[in-house]
């Protein structure tokens, strides 16, 4: 039979938490190599859409970014619901795209230029009449190294 | 002098996880872990306005016309097909294994390979002309640009397969842009036609 322990009559040691600063560091440094910054606050909503047959995106420093979507719900009261370009950290026109790439590519060192690529992340939803708008100014500008952004999916 | 050494307190480490755990929070809030994936292109560079452009001709066996339409219906060549027939549609056009005078002809150009010598492969004349109203959606054309790619890598994996006895995804870099330069991704994305009815 077994007998029954009266309470408090052992207690149990105290554990020690001297190295728990060391598995904190640990994952610290994890997130800090395995992440990046985010570099810019998103001022449109967007869902990118999904396909197989992507590519990774190699060098981030070389990559800029253009987002089209709905505005977020907070600027929905003041700019509408209509797909909005953003440029850096304000909704822009399709004419803006030759000054960006411009500033984007005066932003590299000579040799990197040739190898600078526009991402486009644009919603699923939006029409692709200001996708080709995008387009056509980006010809202009002569960046012609895009990637549009989609998520992997395993097929459907 | 006194020859007793002063004990120096120990410092108290208690609040140091205190300390990596806001150090961690931080991170985890002002940094993003998504990879940016996505379909790469190249597009073809403005002409120059100043200079007359002479319409390029491409035969007709050379071209294959897929058009995608506002509500996401697929016409290649002049028929109305599903997704999911595309990508062997578009395989078939790249390869053209029997050599049918319908589909695209070939050009034998040797190709130099990374130990020197010289490969002879037929490259495909085909072009994929993807054409899209204004108002197609932005999903429907990356579904199928991507099965054009996927028609695209299948074939470069076929091909490498044949000629490295790997896929092309595991070549050396010289040995990728060999089959690169064996197959071109050709697909040309013209300008959106205007479709609106008065």
């Amino acid at each position: 039979m077994a007998v029954m322990k009266k309470k408090g009559d052992r207690e149990v040691p105290a554990m020690s938490t001297t190295s728990l600063p060391d598995v904190v560091y640990i994952i610290l440094f994890f997130f800090m190599l395995s992440t990046s910054m985010r570099d810019q606050e998103l001022l449109v909503h967007y869902k990118v859409p999904e396909a197989t047959e992507v590519q990774k995106l190699e060098k981030k420093s070389l990559v800029s970014y253009i987002h089209i979507g709905q505005p977020v719900l907070a600027m929905q009261e003041k700019f509408g619901t209509a797909p909005r370009i953003q440029l850096n950290d304000s909704y822009k026109t399709t004419k803006d795209i030759l000054d960006f790439v411009a500033g984007e590519r005066d932003q590299l060192s000579e040799v990197d230029r040739a190898l600078m690529t526009i991402c486009l992340k644009a919603d699923g939803k939006t029409k692709m009449g200001i996708i080709t708008d995008v387009k056509q100014e980006l010809r202009r500008a002569n960046a012609l190294k895009i990637s549009y952004a989609s998520s992997k999916t395993l097929g459907y | 002098m006194s020859s007793k050494k002063s004990n120096i307190p120990q410092i108290n480490a208690s609040s140091q996880a205190d300390i990596a755990f806001t150090v961690l929070i931080f991170f985890l809030v002002v940094s993003t872990m998504d990879v940016d994936t996505g379909l790469v292109r190249v597009l073809p560079p403005m002409p120059d306005p100043n200079v007359k452009q002479e319409e390029i001709k491409v035969k007709e066996r050379n071209l294959l016309l897929v058009f995608v339409n506002s509500s996401g219906n697929i016409m290649v060549g002049n028929k109305q097909m599903d997704l999911r027939q595309l990508k062997d549609k578009a395989k078939e056009f790249i390869l053209n294994p029997y050599d049918d005078p319908n589909l695209p002809e070939k050009e034998v150009k040797e190709i130099e390979m990374p130990d020197g010598s010289k490969w002879a492969y037929p490259i495909s004349q085909g072009v994929i002309s993807l054409q899209n109203t204004r108002d197609t959606d932005y999903e429907v054309y990356i579904r199928v640009q991507n099965e054009l790619t996927r028609a695209f890598n299948e074939v470069r994996d076929e091909v490498s397969k044949m000629k490295f006895g790997k896929k092309f995804a595991d070549l050396e870099k010289e040995q990728s842009s060999v089959i690169t330069k064996a197959i071109p991704l050709k697909i040309s994305e013209a300008e959106p036609r205007n479709m609106a009815k008065k």
